[in-house]
């Protein structure tokens, strides 16, 4: 009894998927949309599972991983120094906050051409305007991580004898890891969500944008279904495993 | 009586003016009267003419305190009198506008003190294991590693308390990380420790077994303990001094002597001694809170 009980916790979220998968192929079978528009859920499945095996989606789905991990990576490499030392000096902080918060808020998209512009058509720009939205993102998560380091930790640096570099380097740093990662893992899935934008109308011969695209005009339905499943698992993954580390790197969160 | 003197204000102490530490020539150059006056015999701290103001409250001023050397002295006063404020004054936490604390006649800089925070939970460094917890100090002062292996071993051994020194802060419990953190404090062998209100966030159980550690510690080591308390008896059972503040701006009300023998144990509450220095303490503290 007991382990069935556990079988059904295990399964639990299964059963989501299984009632979606239904309700589509309801939906299929009694042709209440179009079939052209909305194919079964088996024909999208074996596409999907095709496109991953025979590796013309794998390949889209890598190039996709790829930009979006440099993306990533290069917002997280600026974005986290200057916020410890912007969040450490408050009153440079404030003064451009409001720089901060505007291109913050400014849609990545919006600056689209301008990159286009700067960088021309290739990887550079696709790579470039999504570190740029991300890196404002974990900037001002980190800054206020360091902002809201807890003053008790910071005076009990203070009178054990640490100087400014030391309560930045021992204890700033450390309180900001929480708030860090909430930055982190909203600057991943926000590069994401622009690099597939820009693999759209950025000149782009592979990526997921470039092939939900390709099927659409193609009418490829199928193809863009699984296209489409395979962004949603990426996006998933990602911030599973964003998830994964951030246990690992900040144990003590939350406790 | 004779740790209260309120000395006059020295010449050489400006209101306003945090005064530069008196330079070795110029101590030495003073009569000794006006030596007596700033060091009077078994004084380790000297507080002279403490001003501390949060904006337009006044909440000293030129206070003037002794606090005995290898005494504990405790801190008891109404809510919101300045206990903690002075603890973090002359712990440096907290900048004062006028008058100076010296330290054996030394300036702040030029002493090793220990802090125990009430709030162990945010005092302790959480992304560290207890025992590199206890390092961080010496690492700070640059003691070898070796060294200092040598120096917290021995600590561990000395308290011989049931903690697991590899786990993290958050594995255990609020007395064992109340613990850490007065070994952390004690690691530096600090000239002066402060404890503030450290046994409040316990339970009443745990807290009557922490008071009997820091007692344990006074008793081996005989260190000059300043401990704010907001528990009479918490406060009378520990101390040799038992400083009861007014209301602000803040005076000493009176400074109560405890002479019991150590180690003093649970029995010492009932003790006739005890409850009659209690009961002054009490009305002391009636008297000053209603003081309105």
């Amino acid at each position: 009894m007991k382990a069935l009980n556990a079988l059904s916790g295990y399964l639990r979220p299964v059963w989501g998927v299984l009632a979606l998968l239904a309700v589509w192929w309801v939906i299929w079978a009694a042709e209440v949309a179009n079939p052209l528009l909305l194919p079964s859920p088996q024909a999208t499945m074996l596409s999907l599972w095709n496109g991953m095996v025979s590796g013309d989606l794998w390949g889209d789905f890598l190039s996709t991983v790829k930009r979006t991990m440099a993306g990533f990576a290069l917002a997280a490499a600026v974005a986290i120094p200057l916020g410890i030392f912007l969040g450490s000096t408050e009153r440079l902080y404030r003064s451009l906050e409001f720089v901060i918060d505007f291109f913050r808020s400014t849609p990545a998209s919006a600056l689209f051409p301008l990159f286009l512009i700067l960088f021309g058509v290739g990887e550079a720009a696709k790579i470039l305007v999504a570190a740029f939205g991300a890196s404002l993102v974990i900037l001002f998560n980190v800054a206020y991580g360091v902002m809201n380091a807890r003053q008790t930790r910071l005076l009990a640096a203070q009178i054990m004898g640490a100087n400014k570099l030391q309560k930045l380097r021992d204890v700033m740093f450390w309180e900001s890891l929480p708030q860090t990662f909430v930055g982190l893992r909203n600057g991943i899935s926000l590069t994401l969500v622009i690099i597939i934008v820009a693999e759209m109308f950025i000149g782009s011969s592979d990526g997921l944008g470039h092939r939900l695209v390709q099927a659409q005009m193609l009418f490829r339905m199928p193809e863009m279904y699984a296209a489409i499943f395979a962004a949603g698992a990426l996006g998933y993954g990602l911030n599973w495993a964003s998830l994964q580390v951030e246990k690992r790197v900040v144990h003590w969160g939350g406790k | 009586m004779a740790n209260i003197h309120l000395a006059e204000k020295p010449a050489t102490v400006t209101a306003g003016v945090v005064p530069e530490p008196v330079a070795e020539g110029e101590r030495n150059g003073r009569t000794l009267e006006e030596r007596l006056r700033w060091f009077p015999p078994n004084t380790h701290i000297t507080v002279r003419g403490l001003d501390k103001r949060f904006g337009a409250e006044v909440i000293y001023d030129k206070f003037d305190l002794n606090i005995p050397r290898g005494k504990i002295t405790s801190i008891f006063g109404p809510n919101g009198c300045g206990k903690s404020t002075l603890v973090n004054i002359i712990s440096g936490l907290i900048p004062y506008e006028g008058g100076q604390i010296l330290f054996d006649g030394k300036t702040l800089d030029e002493t090793r003190i220990g802090y125990v925070f009430q709030n162990y939970r945010e005092a302790l460094f959480p992304w560290m294991r207890a025992v590199d917890n206890i390092h961080y100090p010496l690492k700070l002062m640059g003691v070898p590693a070796k060294e200092r292996k040598r120096r917290v071993d021995a600590l561990i051994e000395s308290f011989d308390v049931p903690i697991d020194f590899s786990s993290y802060p958050y594995q255990l419990s609020g007395g064992q990380m109340q613990t850490i953190c007065i070994m952390r404090a004690l690691v530096v062998e600090p000239e002066v420790l402060f404890l503030d209100e450290p046994f409040s966030a316990l339970d009443y159980e745990m807290s009557l077994l922490m008071r009997d550690r820091v007692q344990r510690i006074f008793q081996e080591r005989g260190t000059t303990m300043v401990i704010v308390s907001h528990d009479l008896e918490d406060a009378v059972w520990l101390s040799d001094y038992v400083l009861l503040l007014t209301r602000k701006p803040t005076r000493i009300a009176e400074f109560v002597e405890y002479d019991a023998p150590r180690p003093r144990t649970d029995d010492t509450v009932s003790d006739a001694k005890f409850i009659r220095v209690k009961k002054r303490c009490l009305d002391i503290f009636l008297k000053e809170a209603a003081l309105r």
